[in-house]
């Protein structure tokens, strides 16, 4: 954008790795990187269910592509909702992941039921199994959360709002008047506008959209272009969204 | 049959409610908050696990007699506080959902 400060991103913001028992196996480090590189994306995040482990991975793997990766999250609420949890540097993915880790029901994984959840390195080989069950309700309320992801300065975004999985929407029906997330996300199945109009209270929300990749494919499916001021970060990030639809960021 | 004789008979304790004379004709039971606003009618009770909140303005908009959270859920202070607002009542139960419904068809509901 000639005579502007701002440049435009193509950011995915929800992407699982092996270390979600739910994703492929060929969601390792140095594939993620090159399939987000191929689709044009400059900017994801790192989320698996309750899980961090694999962010500095990814992060390594992307080192020198010109890709920027963030740490995060994709946290499941008390109430069974799905949160994305975003943050700028693997050390505040681990001071949340310790919160979190304290608040989730000391089960096993049972790999054969739910599949399993690997720890892999850079190159994408193995490292660990991740013996403890993930993808249960952490004793937090999605409020709490949000506003202990916000302390530690992190950005906070409901997850596939409209789903009637873990969605925000369907499980609490409206979205919380006093919640302050940074924006709501919808899954491909709904665009903004459609969101917009489905939902009235989502009147005030930024929305974005995101590919809540499992399998490499789905990577940039859906996507967010964000534009932004400053290099890719928590604080450029939310400063768009702040901006509003169109102005900061659109849902192409 | 009134919510007071109800938490009597049943041992509930009240968390938030004063006036404890509204009717209660029937119940619902869902946790999913969706289902609820599509689902509960006037004068049910409601029996849930959601201690989110937001159940309180569910409560009030399907001007249902009272929620009965179960299995001795931890309510947050924000939604007591909401509760008291808006003048919903909020009951508690130690049994699970399954049991504190039984006492309740029992109780010819």
């Amino acid at each position: 954008m000639p005579g502007s400060s701002r440049r435009e991103y193509h950011v995915d913001l929800h992407i699982h790795t092996v270390l979600s028992a739910c994703a492929e196996v060929e969601m390792i480090p140095p594939l993620i990187v090159e399939e987000a590189l191929h689709k044009g994306l400059h900017v994801i995040a790192v989320t698996d269910h309750n899980a961090s482990g694999n962010v500095t991975a990814v992060m390594e793997a992307a080192a020198g592509t010109g890709l920027a990766v963030l740490p995060g999250m994709e946290l499941l609420t008390q109430e069974e909702v799905d949160v994305l949890c975003i943050f700028d540097t693997v050390e505040q993915a681990q001071t949340w992941q310790a919160q979190v880790d304290g608040w989730l029901l000391p089960l096993d994984n049972d790999a054969e039921h739910f599949g399993p959840q690997f720890l892999v390195d850079a190159a994408g080989d193995f490292v660990a199994e991740d013996a403890r069950m993930r993808k249960v309700p952490a004793k937090v309320g999605i409020e709490e959360a949000t506003r202990a992801v916000h302390a530690l300065g992190g950005l906070v975004i409901p997850a596939h709002v409209e789903r009637d999985v873990y969605g925000l929407l369907y499980v609490l029906g409206f979205w919380p008047p006093d919640l302050e997330a940074d924006a709501a996300e919808v899954s491909h199945n709904l665009r903004p506008s459609q969101a917009y109009a489905q939902y009235p209270s989502l009147r005030d929300i930024p929305v974005i959209s995101n590919s809540d990749a499992h399998f490499l494919d789905w990577i940039g499916h859906t996507r967010t272009v964000f534009r932004l001021e400053a290099s890719p970060s928590v604080a450029s990030l939310r400063a768009s969204l702040r901006q509003g639809a169109g102005q900061g960021f659109y849902v192409p | 049959m009134q919510i007071g004789e109800i938490v009597e008979k049943l041992g509930l304790t009240v968390l938030v409610g004063e006036d404890l004379t509204a009717e209660v004709t029937g119940g619902y039971v869902a946790d999913l908050l969706s289902c609820v606003i599509a689902g509960a009618k006037p004068q049910d009770l409601w029996v849930t696990l959601q201690t989110h909140v937001n159940i309180v303005a569910v409560a009030s908009l399907k001007e249902v007699a009272g929620i009965v959270v179960a299995e001795s859920a931890v309510v947050p202070a924000a939604t007591l506080e909401k509760a008291a607002q808006q003048g919903v009542v909020m009951l508690s139960s130690s049994q699970p959902v399954y049991e504190t419904v039984k006492q309740l068809v029992a109780l010819g509901l």
